[in-house]
Order: C-alpha cells, then sequence, then structure tokens
C-alpha cells in the first residue's frame, strides 16, 4: 500500500516536471507491488541496557567509541557521530530502556524531502543517504518527524549521518549488527510483515506485560522499526501523537496543485492580455 | 567600484554585466554613511564566510540537529523572495492589464528583483553543506521530483532568466544593440506570463517546504494554507518595497520619473497603497478564516499568542488602515509609514514560520549568532551596493 502511493508521487512529480520545465525525468519505478520492507522489532521489556547495540553500530560504521555509562547523561539523542543510543526511563513500571535510531518509515519524509534523491527508500527497506548526490540543504532535517538525519557542522565536507539499518550487511545476507549481537534478543530483525504478526503474538501471549500497542505499526504512516513497550510510549521519550498518515502526503496537494497552475494561469495571463492590450490610451506601444 | 567602471568602458563581449553596473553607478562620494557602516561590515561577512567554508558551518551559526534552518533560509532566502514579489505584481500589473501608470517604474523593479535573486541564490550556497552539488536538482539523473524543494529550486532558476529576459531590451538599448533589442522586446510577454506563473508558485512553494515540518511550527503559524498565505503575503511585501525603495534611492527614482513627473510618481505611489490594501484585506481575511478554523483560541492568552496577535493587528491590520485612509487622503508620507509597517509585518510573519515559532517549545531556542547577523548584512548591503550604488 505504502509502495503504491509513493509511485503515484513519483509520478506525480514527473508529470507535474514535464509540464513545468518540458523536460521529462524518467518515471523509472520498476518496484513491483509485491516488495516487502525489512525491520527490527525492539522488545523494552528484554532490553537490559548494556548498550552493547551502540558498541556494535559505533563498530560497524567506524564511529568513536561510546562513552561509559558512569560518563553519560540518562537520556540522549543520537548525533553525528553516534547513529543509536539507548537511554533511560524511570517510568510507572519501573526502569524501562528504550533504544533511539532513524525509524526507516514507509514513506519516508527526508525522501520526499530530498530533491537530489540523495535520501533512497531501498527496496528491502533501509533508508539510505548517497553523498555524492547531497548538496547538505538539510531539507530532509527540517522534515523528518523523528529528527533522524545529523550533519556535521562542524565539517568543511559534512555528511548526513543516521541508521542506515547496515545497509552494506544487509545486501550480503547478514543482518544489522545491533540486532545481530544483541545478548537478549531484544532485537529482532525480518520482514516487517512478520515482525508485526510477531509483535501481536508476544502482546498476545503476555497481555499483562505489555501495552497494547505497537509502536511504528501506524506512526507517520508506518516505519520499518517496530516498538513494544510495558509503558504508554510518550513515557518514554516516543512521540505519541504523530499522525497517522505518511508525512510526504502533507505536500500532495500542493505538489498536485502545480501542473494545473502551469496549464491554467499562462492561459488566464493570456486572455487578460488579449482582452486589454488595445486599451493603450495613447497608442504608444514601445517602452519607455 | 572603480575597477569595474574601467571594464566597462572596455566593452569587450562578456562586460554586458559590469557595464551595467557601471552604468548604475552613482558618480557621488565615496566617503558616505552609508559605506562607512558597508563596508567593514563587508568585510567582516567576507573573512566570517572563509571561515564557514574552512571549518564548517557550525563554526559560525548556531544552528543544531533540531534547527537545521536558521537566519539565513528564514530571513535571506524565505524573508527576501517575498520583498521581491514587486517585479512579478508589477509586470502583471503594467504587461497583462496594460496598466500604463506603473510602466516608469516596471524595470527598475525588475532589475531590483532579478538582483534580489541573485544575492538569495548567493546566500544560499553559503547555508548549503555541500555546494559543489548544487547543480544535482538542474543535471544528471538525480531529480527529486517529489521534493518541494526541487520545484523551488528549478523556479528560481527558470525565473532569474525570465526576468532577465523581460529586462534584456534595456540592456540591448544601452549597448546600442537596436535589431537585438527588437527581438528581446518581442520575447517580453511571454517572459512576462512565464515570471508571474513561476512566482505564483515558488512564492507558495516557499511556504510549502514546511509543510512537512508539522510537529515542529507553532499552531498559531502552521496550517496547511501557509502557501497560499506566503503567496498573498508576497504582493503586498513586494509592493511596500516598491514603495520604500522609491522612497529612499532617490537617485534611481528620479532617473526613471523625471521631476517634472512629480504628480505622476505620487500617483503611482497612491495606486500602489491602494493595491497593498486590498492585498492586505484578503491576507488578513484568510488568516481570520484559518484561525478560526484552526479552534485556536486557547492559544491566544500564552506569550505565543499575544506575539500572533501583535503581528496580526499591529503589522497586517495597522499597516492595512494606513494604506487606506493614506490612499484616500492622497498622504505620501502615511504610505511610506505603512509600506514600512507592512514590510515589518512580513519580516515577523516569515521569521515567526520559519525561526521563532520553529521549534518554539524547546527548553534551549535557537538565537543566531552576530556572525549570522553579520553574514545576512553583508549579503543585504552587497546587494544595496550593486543594484544601488
Amino acid at each position: 500500500m505504502g509502495l503504491n502511493r509513493r509511485n503515484f508521487f513519483k509520478l506525480l512529480g514527473v508529470s507535474g516536471m514535464t509540464l513545468a520545465v518540458g523536460k521529462t525525468a524518467n518515471a523509472a519505478s520498476t518496484e513491483n507491488a509485491t516488495v516487502e520492507f525489512y525491520g527490527i522489532l525492539y522488545d523494552s521489556t528484554r532490553c537490559k541496557g548494556c548498550r552493547g547495540c551502540e558498541y556494535d553500530c559505533a563498530d560497524a560504521h567506524g564511529f568513536p567509541e561510546p562513552l561509559p555509562a558512569k560518563d553519560i547523561p540518562a537520556i540522549r539523542t543520537t548525533n553525528e557521530t553516534c547513529n543509536t543510543v539507548v537511554n533511560r526511563y524511570k517510568t510507572s513500571k519501573g526502569e524501562v530502556f528504550i533504544k533511539r535510531q532513524c525509524m526507516h518509515c514507509n514513506e519516508p519524509a527526508c525522501v520526499a524531502a530530498c530533491l537530489t534523491q540523495a535520501m533512497h527508500k531501498t527496496k528491502m527497506g533501509p533508508v539510505t543517504w548517497d553523498g555524492d548526490k547531497c548538496m547538505g540543504c538539510r531539507y530532509c532535517m527540517v522534515s523528518c518527524p523523528f529528527d533522524s538525519p545529523k550533519f556535521e557542522f562542524h565539517s568543511p565536507n559534512p555528511k548526513i549521518q543516521k541508521c542506515d539499518m547496515c545497509f552494506e550487511r544487509l545486501k550480503t545476507g547478514e543482518s544489522p549488527a545491533c540486532a545481530f549481537n544483541c545478548p537478549n534478543e531484544a532485537l529482532l530483525y525480518g520482514k516487517r510483515r512478520d515482525l508485526l504478526k510477531e509483535a501481536r503474538r508476544r502482546i498476545y501471549e503476555k497481555p499483562d506485560v505489555y501495552l497494547d500497542q505497537v509502536y511504528g505499526e501506524h506512526a507517520a504512516g508506518g516505519t520499518g522499526w517496530l516498538y513494544l513497550s510495558p509503558v504508554p510510549f510518550n513515557e518514554l521519550g516516543l512521540n505519541n501523537s504523530l499522525q497517522q498518515s505518511s508525512y510526504p502526503a502533507l505536500t500532495t496537494g500542493f505538489l498536485y496543485s502545480v501542473p494545473s497552475i502551469f496549464v491554467l494561469v499562462p492561459a488566464f495571463l493570456m486572455g487578460i492580455y488579449q482582452a486589454t492590450k488595445n486599451n493603450t490610451p495613447n497608442g504608444k506601444e514601445e517602452d519607455e | 567600484m572603480n575597477s569595474s567602471y574601467q571594464i566597462g568602458q572596455e566593452q569587450d563581449g562578456k562586460a554586458i554585466w559590469k557595464f551595467l553596473i557601471s552604468e548604475l553607478k552613482p558618480k557621488g562620494k565615496f566617503l558616505t554613511p552609508f559605506n562607512i557602516i558597508s563596508i567593514p561590515i563587508m568585510l567582516l561577512g567576507l573573512v566570517l564566510i572563509v571561515i564557514r567554508f574552512w571549518k564548517g558551518i557550525g563554526a559560525i551559526t548556531n544552528l543544531t540537529q533540531e534547527v537545521p534552518w536558521g537566519l539565513w533560509i528564514g530571513f535571506d532566502v524565505v524573508t527576501g523572495v517575498a520583498f521581491a514579489g514587486g517585479a512579478y505584481v508589477l509586470t502583471f500589473m503594467v504587461y497583462i492589464l496594460n496598466m500604463h501608470k506603473y510602466h516608469s517604474i516596471v524595470r527598475v523593479t525588475v532589475l531590483n528583483g532579478f538582483l534580489a535573486y541573485v544575492f538569495y541564490a548567493g546566500a544560499l550556497l553559503l547555508d548549503l553543506g555541500r555546494p559543489w552539488h548544487v547543480i544535482n536538482p538542474i543535471i544528471g539523473n538525480s531529480f527529486g521530483t517529489s521534493s518541494v524543494l526541487f520545484l523551488v529550486a528549478w523556479h528560481f532558476l527558470l525565473y532569474m532568466i525570465a526576468e532577465l529576459i523581460e529586462f534584456s531590451p534595456a540592456i540591448a538599448e544601452w549597448l546600442g544593440a537596436r535589431k537585438a533589442r527588437k527581438i528581446l522586446s518581442g520575447m517580453t510577454i511571454a517572459a512576462v506570463i512565464f515570471g508571474i506563473t513561476l512566482s505564483t508558485l515558488h512564492q507558495s512553494g516557499l511556504g510549502a517546504l514546511y509543510l512537512m515540518a508539522k510537529d515542529k511550527i507553532h499552531p498559531l503559524w502552521y496550517s496547511e494554507f501557509i502557501p497560499v498565505m506566503f503567496f498573498v503575503s508576497s504582493i503586498f511585501a513586494g509592493l511596500s518595497m516598491v514603495i520604500f525603495e522609491g522612497s529612499i534611492s532617490h537617485r534611481v527614482f528620479f532617473r526613471q520619473i523625471s521631476e517634472k513627473n512629480q504628480q505622476a510618481q505620487h500617483g503611482i505611489v497612491l495606486g500602489l497603497a491602494r493595491i497593498c490594501a486590498g492585498a492586505m484585506f484578503a491576507y488578513f481575511f484568510l488568516q481570520l478564516l484559518v484561525f478560526i478554523h484552526g479552534q485556536n483560541w486557547h492559544l491566544l492568552n500564552t506569550p505565543m499568542g499575544l506575539w500572533f496577535l501583535l503581528e496580526m493587528l499591529g503589522f497586517v491590520m495597522l499597516p492595512m488602515i494606513l494604506f487606506y485612509v493614506s490612499y484616500r487622503t492622497g498622504n505620501i508620507r502615511l504610505v511610506k509609514i505603512a509600506a514600512i509597517l507592512a514590510m515589518l509585518g512580513v519580516i515577523l510573519n516569515r521569521l515567526n514560520v520559519t525561526v521563532i515559532g520553529f521549534r518554539w517549545e524547546m527548553a534551549i531556542r535557537y538565537v543566531p549568532s552576530w556572525m549570522e547577523l553579520v553574514v545576512t548584512l553583508a549579503v543585504i548591503f552587497t546587494e544595496i551596493w550593486i543594484s544601488d550604488g
């Protein structure tokens, strides 16, 4: 379903461009409707907060090693040298850990925002960034409802950093470093459809342990990362009031109007011009 | 200053632009108060720009991961483009509606609009982290066609070309190329229609950029009608700028309008005041409708709500009334006051959407650094230098 809407978007943009500047971009959407996204299910009841995933992530992406627990605050955000953090929250049901990183939305706002296709939703599901295309405008950061893309503000050759779900590893058939190494099986990598089933199974089997909600199933139109928790998600710093539909849909109306404006406005202006051009009071046509 | 003059006199092929600049240079003193203030700021701005490309954007700005766009986008680009809207409104009035009264100011406005766009595009380059890839959305296979920014980028480029064509008969005239002038004049109407259409879309497109930042902008300023608001407000923003420029840069104005036509100039200013009043009424009414539909009454009695009321009443309704009264009474001074208030209102509105109301709930707010301000001022001063001398 998500894919269909994306295709629609592409078609829309292409037709808009064709009308707008007379250039045809290739509508090479060969994705077929049966493509399934992969994702990761995070079960906060299983996470012991060892932060091993932070170390594995830093290792897999060549980032500096994370600081030991005694040197860090309980609540952190990801940044340009750290793609994932595990935060500790004191909640109504005791201490709960939560891992944060890019959510890999089904219909990512950052991808819709990107004017160079540097941000790309791969067919497997991860949202990746291409430094050869990016011009560093940071519109992805403005648009992302989760604030996932991070920018190297202190580099003359800045990159956008965010979790890429270890796309290089996925291509060779491996699973993401964090999910592969998690000692508590709090992270489960697989097809998003299967992960949702698994999440529902866990909630069904232990209704007293889990909150009856899978965060990411609907938030922002559905995300690749899915979360299970014993407490309401806003107690864990996750925004539970995000819209359920996709963020790119917010600009559909505007983009949709572009082709019609490009046809109607010039026609309208030509009409007025023709109607008024003989109104010249003293017959002077030239400038000055 | 002097060097460009010499190049202009050399008349080599690519010197058209320099020639144009030298034609517009004032033949006055060098040490004016404006120069004494602007030259040090421009030099300091240049140093800061070097630091920015050497150490990264974070070295001179206060931008954060949560607030990635600050003053340079919110003021230089978003507000600046609104003020450049006078060009499309005037070309519409003169070339499409055949309102000959305004013919004398249309050229200088288009030139100012063109220069403004050149400088905003330049300011945009400063804000790009990887500016060497700026041509990617124009060439190659990297068309991000689902992006509003893609649309805006293309429109900036095409609009600059359209404005150049609109202005080119004047260049051909100065160069004495009569045949070229005739051809270019013939293209004017097409360029005008194209330019107005592009303006409709990119003025609103700048607002549409913020549509996906739904959870980040204060609800009093966020609505799905931001694009419409930006478009309507660009009409009186641009015309207020034309009135304002006309009142401060007499040199430019007087070259276009001879002194004996003082009366005609007053007629123009009052006519513009009437149009501003009308456009502001439409804008105010739209804002009112959106506010009522948004059901945000409870937000009015908060600091941000009072700030919103100040913008709407003090800098939209008040200048609207002043424009109307000044038109009815023929008071030129009142028109200028109204124009300044309306411009402040547009600055306020654009900054409220892009900077002040953006991430308004965060504990540590983004406040532009003094270096961002200096670079912004340097960009504005350079533009004034080129356009007014």
